[in-house]
């Protein structure tokens, strides 16, 4: 791994501003996905600004009809979480089967949206779920989040602070998973809410998630 | 260079690190605690699971800089002078172990195991939890075993 500067930043604006000040600047969450990228050398940041620190992006919370997660909320967190397991508990069970108990101890929500693998699981979820993800700029929806593989609608400078998800009459997700990693190879996440079913396929292409309406 | 601070198996230690020192390059190469191993490059192996206040986590896989004011437990710590923590024993009742690379990481992923599911978890869900940390040598059996008869002894 090439060398770079590590700041802890302690809110969003501290990051945002500590990101405009770098040369080649990259945000860390969990790390479970950037530390392995930057030990093969596939991205080598001047600067490595750790969100760790901010308090604000961590934690669950009820917001009317819909379950906030701050973007800093591990796959741990969210799997165990007695609000997300009974509002939504596909999602929670979808948390629960990322990875294995380390890499859900570490990564995050945030990190795995604003990541866009073209086979986690996390993307199908918001797709689906119809929630909206909040940045320190702007709220977008979650069907113009991902825009293509590994690429997102996020500006260089912006950063998620939580993800909104609607509570759903009924939903389910299932993956055929790599056996090593526990990736999708595919997996489809499938909610209904009113007279809408939506089914969102993650894995099976190199490049978006894409669902459809029945 | 940086300077950080954490609890390692309940002493206070601090050390210079570059900001890119990975937590498990502190833990064998700073403070000689070797017993943490580095079994590859893709967070995938397990070798390297410690304990980060409380919780699993791959030490391969974390800066040493965002271990700073943390409390840390590796495979040394849980030993009390010459005995063995209980799921240590196990490993040895049960011959949970070949060339025992693996061992370490297993058996700090076994106890956060116990930690969370209980003294009676059931084999399916020791398989499942067991994702994380890759054994080329045992077929898993004995592991597996060993993990379940060392979550007993550690309910007492
Ligand atoms: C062994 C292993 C198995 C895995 N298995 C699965 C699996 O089964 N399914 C799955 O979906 N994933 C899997 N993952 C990936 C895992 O879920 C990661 O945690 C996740 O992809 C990235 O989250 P992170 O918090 O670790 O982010 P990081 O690695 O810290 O960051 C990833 C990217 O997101 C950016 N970023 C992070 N947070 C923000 C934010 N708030 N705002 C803007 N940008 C941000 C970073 O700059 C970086 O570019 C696995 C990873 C490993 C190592
Ligand atoms: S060395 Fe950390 S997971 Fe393999
Ligand atoms: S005992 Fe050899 S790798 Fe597990």
């Amino acid at each position: 791994m090439y060398n770079f500067s590590y700041q802890k930043v302690t809110s969003v604006d501290d990051a945002v501003e500590a990101m405009q000040k770098a040369d080649d600047g990259k945000f860390v969450a969990g790390g479970q996905t950037m530390l392995p990228t930057m030990k093969h050398r596939l991205a080598s940041p001047s600067d490595v600004i750790d969100l760790g620190g901010i308090e604000d992006l961590k934690g669950i919370c009820m917001d009317g009809d819909a379950i906030s997660i701050g973007a800093m909320t591990t796959h741990a967190e969210v799997a165990a979480s007695s609000d997300v397991q009974s509002a939504i508990p596909a999602l929670a069970k979808l948390a629960g089967n990322i990875g294995d108990p380390a890499v859900r101890n570490r990564g995050t929500i945030g990190g795995s949206i604003a990541n866009n693998d073209p086979a986690a699981d996390y993307p199908a979820a918001v797709i689906a779920l119809g929630a909206t993800v909040k940045t320190n700029k702007r709220e977008i929806a979650g069907d113009e989040f991902f825009t293509g593989m590994f690429e997102t609608a996020l500006e260089e400078d912006e950063l998620i602070t939580s993800i909104s998800f609607p509570k759903t009459e009924a939903a389910a997700y299932m993956k055929f998973e790599n056996p090593a990693s526990r990736y999708a190879i595919v997996g489809v996440f499938v909610a209904k809410s009113g007279d809408e079913v939506k089914v969102v396929v993650t894995g099976a292409t190199a490049c978006e998630h894409r669902g459809m309406r029945l | 260079m940086l300077t950080v601070s954490m609890k390692v198996n309940e002493q206070a230690v601090s050390g210079e690190v570059e900001d890119r020192t990975l937590l498990v390059e502190f833990l064998r190469e700073n403070l000689r605690l070797t017993g943490t191993h580095v079994g590859c490059d893709t967070s995938q192996c397990g070798a390297c699971v410690v304990h980060v206040d409380g919780a699993s986590v791959k030490s391969c896989t974390m800066l040493a800089v965002q271990a700073d004011g943390c409390d840390v437990t590796t495979i040394e710590g849980l030993t009390n002078g010459a005995e063995l923590h209980p799921m240590q024993q196990a490993f040895k009742d049960n011959h949970g172990l070949q060339c025992g690379f693996c061992t370490p990481g297993m058996v700090m992923s076994a106890i956060d195991i116990v930690n969370r599911n209980g003294s009676g978890v059931d084999e399916a869900t020791v398989r499942k939890e067991l994702e994380g940390n890759i054994c080329r040598c045992t077929g898993y059996h004995n592991i597996v075993k060993a993990v379940q008869a060392g979550a007993k002894n550690m309910g007492g």
